[in-house]
């Protein structure tokens, strides 16, 4: 066992150390002339936020087997919740501590707290919403979830003190660093938790509730945690967007953003870890890789703006996986040298049609939906 | 007391459209127990039909007959559209979980909203007004339009219509059959991936139905109105009781006036107008945590 | 004769698991109807009778999936109607499925691990924090999990993913599993269902030497009557949801009533 906690102090300092030097590469002077440009530095910023919006939700719907499609409502109130308190007392806690603003123990510190603010929020959201829905099952849960998760939004949107309906302008305490030590926290708690006796009772809820139940399980009460602590997850991920997006809308939590999230665990596999974080990855960057593809033009239609097919595209990817690979890229297995080593005895023909040819971008569908909501407001 | 009566009119009038959309989901979901998520985008996709009738066979001219042939054109490439849907998108996933066939189900709803906002833009179009629109006076300063009573007639024609397919065709018989068990169907020799596809053209085009009415109401149409309609549809369906059709009217007709009389009468009780898209959800989650099988649904034991 | 066997059946004190007039009714149809059982300490007790006789029914009532409409239910002296399955599997009655029920992802060794839940020593923390608990209770699981096998050979199965064990092999890994839980009662759903002879064979000495070994009541709700009559000390015979015979195998074997009801007027 000494070793296992070897092994772990090595691989979190390793960890951290690429997290550092990606940080460095970040900053304005680049590391050794290596830097990575704004654009890139955002797009590496969101995928790390999904990969945590991910693995949380698979805990709910890839191990326990509960169909939750409610995701972008806890994220909502992690992040308003936090927003709230740092933007009321975020300079004060921060002078209090070093007598100035913007160092970087105080900023820390009033983010460890929006952190854990937002986490308790949303996991005392989680409590109140999982207790009466998981005694649904299937259908009727998850449209039990998205039903919450739109009426927490509207009711966000109707509260002036955090901005309404014109958005709310949040100091940006977040940093690179924090949002990765937080994603690596996430994964390592959540894979913790799965090979447990705990997460053993999860898997076999997902298994075989009445089974499980022979066996010892309360599966009432395993549901709920597990709900609460995927909500809590999600709410970390809402803190950390708000602290550096710096600016929240509820536009940002609409049905579309659970949904996103559930595309990117079903594309990697329910109940994969690697999967989980690999479809957050694919579903938050292939939408901006295939934002270059050409123009065309076609005579007698002019020119056609492929990129702006891509959301189209990855609609059908989405289809065609469900169609050719429905257990997702890894199933419930994890991705890996193992993995890659397997012997491989199927043709596996269907491969290539979910595969990696390109799934759009989480922002992308994001940046869509919400042009097309300005618009009808218009 | 006119003005409760004219949230009632209006009221019933958003009501209808729910419900002729809340029909498709209940039919769909009676036979597959699939909640079909692009079921409200398929009544997006009527209302552009429409609109594309409208505009480019007849020039936006107002008259009756201009009007059916859009009514009539919109739910027949509705329910091809429909019938397409399913074949090539929920049949090859029908023998898979439950979750796949929804996910697959969430697709396509995005495939629709993408496919119609790259062709026609996000921007909201304006649907031309076919019929003559007049108020009339009731009484005191309650007022009805012509095409609230256009709505009312027709949700009440293809309803009926619905009804007597229902139970007094050879395929309604059918289609009861199928949703009864579908295995035993398919045992008796029906033909019950005729009857599928049937059915989804039917839901589809009634909910086309009601993409061309709202637009003749409410004359701004875009990509994504079928979202927020079609999930108030769902509730609407599971309110009255999943699978059951005059479920899915009553479901319709009281979200619509549940919604208006917030708008109308919330801001006595400290409800805003802002509230309006919450009514629905909050319906929603009552009906599934105290009666889940709805107000007409009958509860179905889960056999172990 | 069979209202003596009763009387003396319901005298309080040394049963473990005992039914009161338990009744289940769906609907206009009594699965059972009015039944007294009374099992006592350390025997191996079935319940037979024929196709739809309402046997499961009462399998189901006894561990919590239904809760009787009328009757009682006991464990040791404690009443156990209403409880969650999970509440009654804390009391130590354990059970096997008719139509097994295994996890399908897992592997035969992490099936019968699950079920080391109730006895599991190591909390979230633990687990969160992979601290020196954590290991010691996942080595024990694994520990006893793994003699639990062997004794029903299929140690050599471990990694082997449960449903893709042969049809016999996963009755007894539905039974290994049920005894992770350390249960001190034992309830075998048709455990011989599917067996072909010599599997039936073994499972009838198996069922003895698990009962001697791990200290068990087991009440054995079985269609095979080679089964019944070779492991079994007393038995019930239920049909339509009541009893209709009661004794040891011979009795049974003699009995008219259960002959009628097992060949049809």
């Amino acid at each position: 066992m000494n070793n296992t906690w070897i092994k772990s102090l090595i691989g979190g300092v390793i960890m951290f150390g690429l997290l550092y030097v990606v940080s460095l590469m970040m900053s304005k002077a680049g590391l050794f002339g290596f830097g990575i440009d704004d654009y890139s530095s955002r797009l590496l910023h969101f995928i790390i936020i999904n990969i945590i919006l991910a693995t949380s939700l698979n805990l709910i719907n890839g191990y326990t087997g509960q169909f939750s499609i409610g995701h972008a409502g806890f994220m909502a109130i992690g992040a308003y919740a936090s927003a709230y308190f740092t933007v009321t007392y975020g300079t004060a806690i921060e002078t209090a501590i070093s007598g100035e603003t913007g160092g970087l123990l105080s900023t820390s510190i009033v983010l460890l707290i929006a952190v854990a603010i937002g986490a308790l929020a949303a996991a005392i959201a989680g409590l109140i919403v999982g207790i009466p829905s998981l005694r649904l099952k299937g259908d009727y849960l998850a449209i039990a979830t998205l039903g919450f998760a739109e009426i927490i939004r509207i009711v966000i949107l109707n509260i002036d003190a955090v901005g309404g309906a014109t958005g709310y302008q949040v100091p940006g305490y977040a940093n690179f660093l924090w949002i990765g030590f937080f994603a690596v926290a996430t994964v390592v708690i959540i894979h913790n938790i799965v090979r447990s006796d705990m997460g053993r009772a999860l898997i076999s809820i997902r298994e075989d509730e009445l089974a499980a139940e022979a066996m010892g399980v309360n599966t009432t009460r395993y549901k709920v945690i597990s709900f609460v602590i995927s909500s809590a997850f999600a709410g970390v991920a809402g803190v950390l967007f708000a602290h550096y997006n710096k600016f929240l809308s509820t536009n940002d939590f609409q049905f579309i953003k659970s949904f996103e999230v559930i595309i990117m665990i079903v594309i990697g596999g329910m109940g994969s870890m690697t999967g989980a974080i690999l479809g957050a990855i694919i579903v938050t960057l292939l939408p901006e890789l295939l934002r270059q593809l050409p123009d065309i033009t076609v005579p007698g239609l002019g020119v056609v703006k492929f990129a702006d097919l891509r959301l189209v595209i990855f609609a059908l990817i989405l289809i065609l996986t469900m169609i050719f690979r429905p257990q997702g890229l890894f199933g419930n297995r994890e991705f890996g040298l193992s993995w890659i080593m397997r012997p491989r005895t199927a043709p596996e023909g269907t491969e290539a049609v979910g595969g990696v040819e390109g799934v759009p971008i989480a922002e992308d569908i994001k940046a869509k939906h919400l042009a097309s909501e300005e618009d009808e407001k218009k | 007391m006119d003005t409760f009566v004219q949230q009632l009119i209006n009221g019933l009038t958003i009501g209808s459209i729910y419900a002729l959309i809340a029909l498709g989901y209940t039919l769909v979901y009676g036979i597959l127990k699939l909640i079909n998520f692009a079921h409200g985008d398929v009544y997006m996709v009527g209302a552009y039909m429409g609109f594309l009738i409208a505009v480019y066979v007849f020039g936006s001219q107002a008259s009756i007959f201009n009007f059916v042939v859009v009514l009539l054109g919109a739910m027949a490439i509705a329910a091809i559209i429909g019938m397409a849907i399913e074949r090539f998108a929920y049949r090859p996933v029908r023998k898979f979980s439950r979750m796949t066939t929804l996910i697959t189900a969430m697709g396509m709803s995005l495939f629709l909203e993408y496919l119609f906002t790259f062709i026609f833009s996000g921007v909201p179009k304006t649907f031309p007004l076919l019929i003559q629109n007049d108020n009339y006076n009731l009484f005191g300063e309650v007022t009805i339009s012509t095409t609230q009573i256009l709505i009312f007639m027709i949700a009440i024609i293809l309803m009926l219509g619905l009804e007597w397919i229902i139970h007094k065709t050879k395929i309604g018989k059918a289609m009861r059959a199928t949703s009864h068990n579908l295995n035993s169907a398919k045992l008796m020799g029906i033909n019950t991936d005729f009857v599928i596809a049937f059915t989804f053209a039917l839901g589809s085009a009634l909910a086309a139905a009601g993409g061309v009415l709202v637009a003749q109401y409410q004359p701004k149409i875009f990509p994504l109105m079928g979202l927020m309609a079609g999930l108030k549809a769902f509730v609407a369906a599971v309110l009255g009781g999943i699978g059951n059709v005059m479920g899915a009217v009553l479901g319709g007709l009281l979200i619509g006036m549940a919604e208006t009389f917030v708008v109308g009468y919330g801001h006595y009780v400290g409800i805003p107008s802002t509230y309006r898209d919450a009514v629905a959800f909050a319906i929603l989650i009552l009906v599934l945590l105290i009666r889940p099988a709805g107000l007409l649904g009958s509860n179905v034991q889960e056999k172990v | 004769m069979s209202e003596d066997v009763q009387k003396t059946d319901n005298a309080k004190g040394k049963y473990v698991l005992k039914t009161d007039r338990a009744t289940m009714q769906f609907g206009g149809l009594k699965a059972v109807d009015g039944l007294d059982l009374a099992i006592e300490q350390g025997e191996i007790f079935g319940l037979i009778g024929p196709n739809g006789a309402g046997k499961t029914t009462v399998f189901n009532i006894l561990t919590g999936v239904y809760e009787p409409t009328e009757g009682d239910i006991f464990v040791d002296d404690k009443l156990i109607n209403g409880l969650k399955p999970y509440q009654i599997s804390r009391l130590g009655v354990s059970r096997t499925f008719q139509n097994i029920r295994l996890f399908p992802s897992m592997s035969v060794l992490e099936n019968v691990v699950t079920a080391c839940h109730r006895h599991a020593n190591q909390n979230m923390f633990d687990a969160i924090f992979r601290l020196p608990k954590y290991f010691r209770d996942e080595e024990e699981h694994k520990e006893f999990a793994l003699e639990l096998l062997e004794i029903f050979g299929l140690k050599k199965y471990a990694e082997t993913g449960g449903t893709s064990l042969p049809y016999g092999k996963q009755r007894r890994l539905e039974i290994v599993r049920a005894l992770a839980t350390k249960p001190r009662i034992l309830l075998l759903d048709e455990p011989a269902a599917g067996m072909n002879p010599s599997e039936q064979e073994d499972l009838t000495d198996l069922i003895r030497e698990i009962r001697d070994k791990f200290d068990l009541t087991i009440l054995l709700v079985e269609h095979n009557m080679r089964v019944v009559m070779g492991v079994c000390e007393r038995i019930r015979v239920v049909d339509y949801g009541k009893s209709i015979a009661m004794g040891t195998p011979d009795q049974i074997k003699n009995d008219p009533k259960v002959i009628e009801a097992y060949l049809g007027d």
